[in-house]
């Protein structure tokens, strides 16, 4: 046959060549069907390791055993009030890495936290309707709530 | 040809064609049994004991390194005030990461919208999350393979493999994928992929005070949430879609979306 013939021929197989070559060097040799199959399982199995290794922030399970060992007293007035059920990171902030680096934990100690569930919302058919409400724009605005109000111990006989 | 070989040839050439390719398929065990192993994360939220006070939201955004204040948030909380005239108000202001705090409605752009509190039939705050499901319409349309499926049931989205294209934004149908404003990939939640592989509960369950939110496997029928989902009256969000979604909820009204 002529060249005329071969030479787009040849062109062709280079350039399959070529993208065989990249994809060689460019797509990680872990990439494969997962146990999802095709559909649902195509990926790169390395990043369900990258996730795992994602930092963890927050250790709630035990954070009242765990700031307990310290700070027994705070705890000791939590048992005993509703904001027992609140865990202490939720407004101490995420405390994982604190007993290494004590400075680093900053109180939230803002009228919004307080609001959150103190709002008063007259919603009969929630939760919500069954917890003590203020409304925010009358009751003392501006003034942090636990000006007055002690967060561990927030009973109001006591105030 | 005789007849009689006409008749034999197109009996064996009809049996031939409608023979399925699938039926020639050789069926590894291994893939059967990864198809069912011993662990499925799934995710129970019971709606009664929701409040609306958003420490979820807060929490996973913390966790999860999500831009506390950009609009965006894997999580969220939606409010539900229906009147008694039968009109269905329902907000998220900023995901409910602040909670809710005025019985005023987020309209958008409309403003605030006030509602007098005799007005009101039912209100009621109802979390949201991905819904992990076993046909997540998100996964087939990725063209890259960036986002997929564990063999534990999670979707996750491989943050150096994704080219930002968006297409699983717009498949998902309960919206739970975002743009990620620094990494610029698509983003969702991974029920707290890297805490529940080390035994931790996902940030969202850790935060909520109520225990609205429970994580747990669903293959193990022991286990607290499929114990609830086995004997109790449970739903799930826009069944129609045949997405299969994971996350089941106690207390689902007809209004919730």
């Amino acid at each position: 046959m002529k060249g005329h013939v071969w030479r787009p021929f040849w062109v062709v197989v280079g350039i399959v060549a070529l993208i065989l070559l990249v994809r060689f060097f460019v797509v990680p040799s872990d990439f494969g069907i997962g146990s999802r199959g095709y559909m649902y399982g195509w990926h790169r199995a390395g990043n369900e390791q990258d996730w795992k290794d994602f930092p963890v922030s927050y250790r709630f399970e035990n954070s009242r055993e765990d700031c307990g060992q310290c700070h027994d007293d705070k705890v000791a007035a939590l048992a005993s009030s509703p904001h027992v059920i609140i865990k202490c990171e939720n407004c101490h902030g995420p405390a994982l890495s604190h007993p290494d680096h004590p400075e680093k934990l900053t109180v939230n100690r803002s009228r919004g936290l307080c609001v959150r569930c103190h709002a008063a919302l007259p919603y009969p058919t929630s939760g919500r309707s069954r917890i003590i409400g203020i409304d925010p724009a009358t009751h003392n605005p501006g003034v942090p709530c636990v000006e007055c109000h002690n967060p561990h111990h927030p009973n109001l006989e006591d105030m | 040809m005789k007849r009689r070989d006409f008749l034999k040839n197109s009996i064996v050439l009809v049996a031939g064609a409608s023979l399925p390719f699938a039926a020639l398929d050789w069926i590894d065990p291994k893939e059967l049994l990864a198809a069912r192993p011993d662990l499925r994360w799934g995710f129970l939220v019971d709606t009664h004991r929701c409040v609306g006070c958003g420490f979820c939201v807060k929490a996973c955004k913390k966790e999860n390194g999500i831009p506390y204040d950009a609009n965006v948030t894997r999580t969220w909380v939606e409010r539900y005030v229906v009147l008694k005239d039968g009109k269905v108000l329902a907000d998220s202001p900023k995901g409910a990461r602040d909670g809710f705090t005025t019985t005023a409605i987020d309209r958008g752009a409309e403003g605030m919208e006030k509602v007098r509190d005799e007005d009101i039939a039912k209100a009621f705050f109802v979390p949201k999350l991905c819904n992990q499901c076993a046909k997540p319409p998100c996964v087939q349309v990725c063209p890259v393979g960036a986002t997929y499926q564990t063999a534990d049931g999670v979707v996750l989205v491989d943050r150096s493999w994704c080219i930002g294209c968006g297409y699983c934004i717009m498949a998902c149908p309960y919206g739970v994928r975002f743009f990620h404003p620094v990494y610029h990939v698509a983003d969702k939640c991974t029920f707290c992929y890297h805490r529940i592989t080390k035994g931790m509960k996902t940030a969202c369950v850790g935060a909520c005070p109520f225990g609205a939110r429970q994580i747990g496997n669903l293959r193990d029928p022991a286990d607290p949430i499929s114990r609830v989902i086995l004997t109790q009256r449970v739903g799930v969000l826009k069944d129609a879609f045949g997405t299969e979604p994971q996350v089941y909820y106690l207390g689902l009204s007809k209004e919730v979306r």
